[in-house]
């Protein structure tokens, strides 16, 4: 494999996404691959948007992904798909965890939530999925599994046995969240 | 040997580890704080947070002079409180090896300036070196350290928000055993008066001729001869960028940016037909090398102003476009918000609510400048609210002074805050500051401070008693309040406003994300009560919405402070009864 593969999470601060990217991180490594990480912690952690870029390939130069390049975006939040859909490939994925939640301009009432997020992205990302990963989180049994969730949706589109993903969260996640985490990859594996 | 993942800054503490390292110091800062808390894990190294960063580089100094490799570890604009000590440890050398890190911040992605620390190991007269990643971050820092001892001096370790929070695979190795030195008196070394400061200043221009002789063959600084048609000079992140963006041209690294090496930069502009140096903010290796009479193209074309990123480069050397797709407009923002629970939101709804003008400072608290509270008038640097606030009463007059408050954090105003209050009772104004106590260093991650009672290895340590020492400093009216308490509040505020003579609250309620065990037990809006007036959005709490044209309490967000059921002029909103709790317990 050449080509550097670009990943691009995003969501909001306290959703999970930092934990989302150790374990693509762990993953991609295992499998013998160059990668890196870049993330941005502080201010933007309270409750702001967050973005994550996760790269891989034979040998990774730069932590940056170029606009417009990404291969796989996954939003943990609706909005934040779509504000970051400009950053796919011409061929790029999109994995969409459907829930809303309302940033501060429109809790205050000065912009409102837009209602076409979803047929907005169908109409301009190459391939989209869609899934409540909330809801599925909840019924794995935590609803602070969403992120696995996402991950399992993931795993489908990535050329590395599923085994290894599993491996991963093993080595990941709390003990004691464990099988909710397992139960919740699972889910994410069949939506 | 193995490979792991590391973030730069967890590479710095490794590297400082492997090397023997012993002593570790810093006062928080976005985005150089994982380096101290990695560094406290390991057991042999005794790691402190300090009150403020001064303080930090004068414990480094101590500990190198005593003998033990040391690390000081502060943000760029930490760098210029403890630029005091910095400029003389130049002079006074060290024994054990001293490296200081500087993590910059271009982009200003959690600062509030984006200063280039560069320049300070010119004008400090310092060696300068600087990773690209986490693999170099962890080499460099053994090498700074060598150097440090090699050349008696210490050594700056210049990051940015992109090497230190960037992951990448680096080795690991073991820890090196290097003994602890002997300590010596050294009057004439360690004394700066001016009779031994003077022969010590040319002590340190001897050796930065030393260390630019050193640059010239060091393997800190890398030629990768390719096209020489264009020939670029670079460091740090920016490196990864050239590499990433124009694979084919030859590169000169500098791993080095102070002193530069003058012949291998002179041999290699003189080999390539265009040459540019590409430097994230000012142009530091780029004035210094013009100056040697050697043309190069780069402040011409980039801005001195954020990042460099790959795009930036090849459409500014090459003339590509650049790849469309930047972030969406036209779609709601999501800047960051208090927490539901946080307490500060309390202390900002009643600030807002009188319409005080608010000189405020570093933290979460900060965020009080946001809509809708929209409560902070201004905000300069650490510890700088008190200083601003006497200031505009002197410039204004008392009168004034009734409707200004300072605002800061314990953690802040144990690190610069304190002086500021002194000045307020010794030149007498009626300052009335705010002092919201939190029990944490919040903004940066929570880190212990000396109001907390744990150190930075998290053992207990005796409790700053803020009370006292606030008194200690002459004000005569203090109280202490919960700042979710809305009616005790702002009744302590009004009084405090009105008291002639400074005045000081604390504010106190821990941090809402410490408390990771209780339960939350959400509110909830009665929607036959609720006659949507929203008084309860003006809060800023991002558990509350707009729905159905009533107030709603999301229960997911929802860590039940309170506060909205208390400005709520109707009562409509109150505690979940105990049924909704086991239902909601059920449902999960």
């Amino acid at each position: 494999m050449s080509k550097t593969s670009n990943i691009l999470i995003v969501g909001v601060g306290g959703q999970g996404t930092i934990l989302a990217s150790r374990i693509i991180a762990k993953v991609v490594i295992d499998a013998g691959f160059d990668v890196k990480v870049s993330e941005i912690h502080g201010m933007s952690q309270r409750g702001g948007s967050v973005v994550t870029q996760v790269r891989f390939g034979e040998k990774v130069a730069s932590p940056i992904i170029r606009p417009g390049t990404v291969d796989i975006i996954i939003a943990f939040e609706k909005l934040e798909a779509l504000r970051w859909l400009g950053w796919l490939a011409p061929d790029g994925v999109v994995i969409v965890n459907t829930q809303e939640i309302f940033p501060m301009p429109v809790i205050t009432g000065v912009a409102e939530y837009p209602s076409d997020v979803v047929e907005t992205i169908t109409k301009e990302a190459p391939k989209a999925y869609f899934l409540d990963a909330l809801g599925l989180a909840m019924g794995a049994g935590n609803a602070k599994s969403a992120n696995v969730v996402l991950l399992g949706k993931l795993s489908t589109l990535l050329s590395i046995p599923q085994e290894a993903w599993i491996e991963a969260i093993k080595t990941t996640v709390n003990a004691r969240f464990l099988e909710v985490n397992l139960a919740a990859f699972a889910a994410g594996v069949a939506s | 040997m193995t490979k792991k993942l590391l973030t730069g800054n967890e590479a710095v503490a490794r590297g400082f580890w492997e090397a023997g390292g012993r002593v570790a110091v810093a006062y928080p800062g976005t985005p150089s704080t994982e380096i101290t808390e990695n560094a406290a894990k390991y057991e042999e190294i005794h790691a402190e947070w300090t009150p403020n960063e001064k303080v930090a580089l004068e414990v480094g100094l101590g500990a190198a002079i005593g003998g033990a490799r040391s690390l000081v570890s502060m943000k760029h604009v930490g760098l210029n409180v403890a630029a005091d000590p910095l400029f003389t440890a130049a002079y006074t050398g060290i024994n054990a090896g001293l490296v200081v890190v500087s993590a910059d911040d271009p982009g200003m992605h959690s600062s509030q300036n984006e200063q280039d620390n560069r320049h300070y190991g010119r004008s400090a007269k310092l060696p300068v070196l600087e990773p690209s990643d986490s693999a170099e971050a962890l080499a460099y820092t053994k090498i700074a350290l060598q150097m440090s001892e090699n050349f008696d001096t210490p050594v700056i370790l210049r990051l940015t928000t992109r090497v230190s929070h960037s992951q990448s695979l680096a080795e690991t190795g073991d820890r090196e055993d290097v003994a602890l030195r002997e300590y010596k008196n050294d009057m004439a070394k360690y004394v700066m008066i001016p009779a031994n400061a003077r022969r010590r200043h040319e002590v340190v221009e001897q050796h930065l001729e030393d260390l630019a002789e050193y640059a010239e063959t060091s393997r800190l600084n890398t030629v990768e001869l390719k096209d020489t048609n264009i020939g670029i000079i670079c460091s740090g992140a920016v490196y990864q960028y050239v590499k990433e963006a124009m694979p084919d041209v030859s590169v000169l690294k500098l791993g080095m940016v102070y002193p530069l090496p003058r012949k291998v930069i002179t041999n290699f502009a003189s080999r390539m037909k265009k040459l540019y140096v590409i430097e994230e903010l000012d142009p530091f290796i780029e004035d210094i090398i013009k100056s040697w009479g050697i043309e190069v193209s780069g402040s011409d074309i980039f801005s001195p102003l954020g990042e460099i990123f790959p795009d930036d480069i090849t459409s500014k050397i090459m003339g590509s476009e650049v790849t469309s797709g930047a972030e969406r407009t036209g779609i709601p923002g999501r800047p960051p918000v208090m927490c539901a629970g946080c307490p500060h939101r309390g202390a900002f709804y009643a600030m807002k609510k009188l319409g005080l003008v608010v000189s405020g400072d570093i933290g979460c608290y900060t965020l009080g400048c946001l809509p809708p509270l929209s409560s902070m008038h201004s905000c300069i640097c650490m510890g700088a609210s008190i200083g601003v606030a006497h200031g505009l009463e002197k410039a204004q007059g008392r009168k004034f002074a009734k409707k200004t408050v300072a605002v800061l954090g314990e953690s802040t105003f144990i690190h610069s805050g304190i002086t500021g209050l002194i000045n307020v009772v010794y030149n007498q104004s009626a300052v009335t500051t705010i002092i919201l106590d939190n029990s944490t260093t919040a903004m940066t991650g929570h880190q212990h401070n000396p109001a907390t009672g744990y150190n930075a290895k998290g053992a207990q340590s005796p409790v700053l008693d803020l009370e006292a020492m606030v008194k200690a400093c002459g004000v005569e009216k203090v109280t202490v309040v919960d700042p979710l308490d809305v009616e005790a509040f702002a009744k302590v505020l009004r009084e405090s406003l009105d008291f002639d003579g400074p005045a000081v609250i604390i504010s106190r309620r821990p941090c809402v994300l410490l408390d990771k065990k209780s339960v939350p037990i959400p509110f909830n809006v009665d929607n036959e009560t609720c006659i949507g007036c929203f008084i309860c959005l003006k809060t800023g709490c991002p558990a509350l919405e707009k729905k159905d044209n009533k107030a709603f309490v999301n229960p997911n967000q929802c860590v039940g402070c309170g506060l909205c059921s208390q400005v709520c002029p109707i009562d409509a909103i109150s505690s979940k009864t105990q049924a909704n709790l086991e239902e909601k317990g059920g449902a999960k």
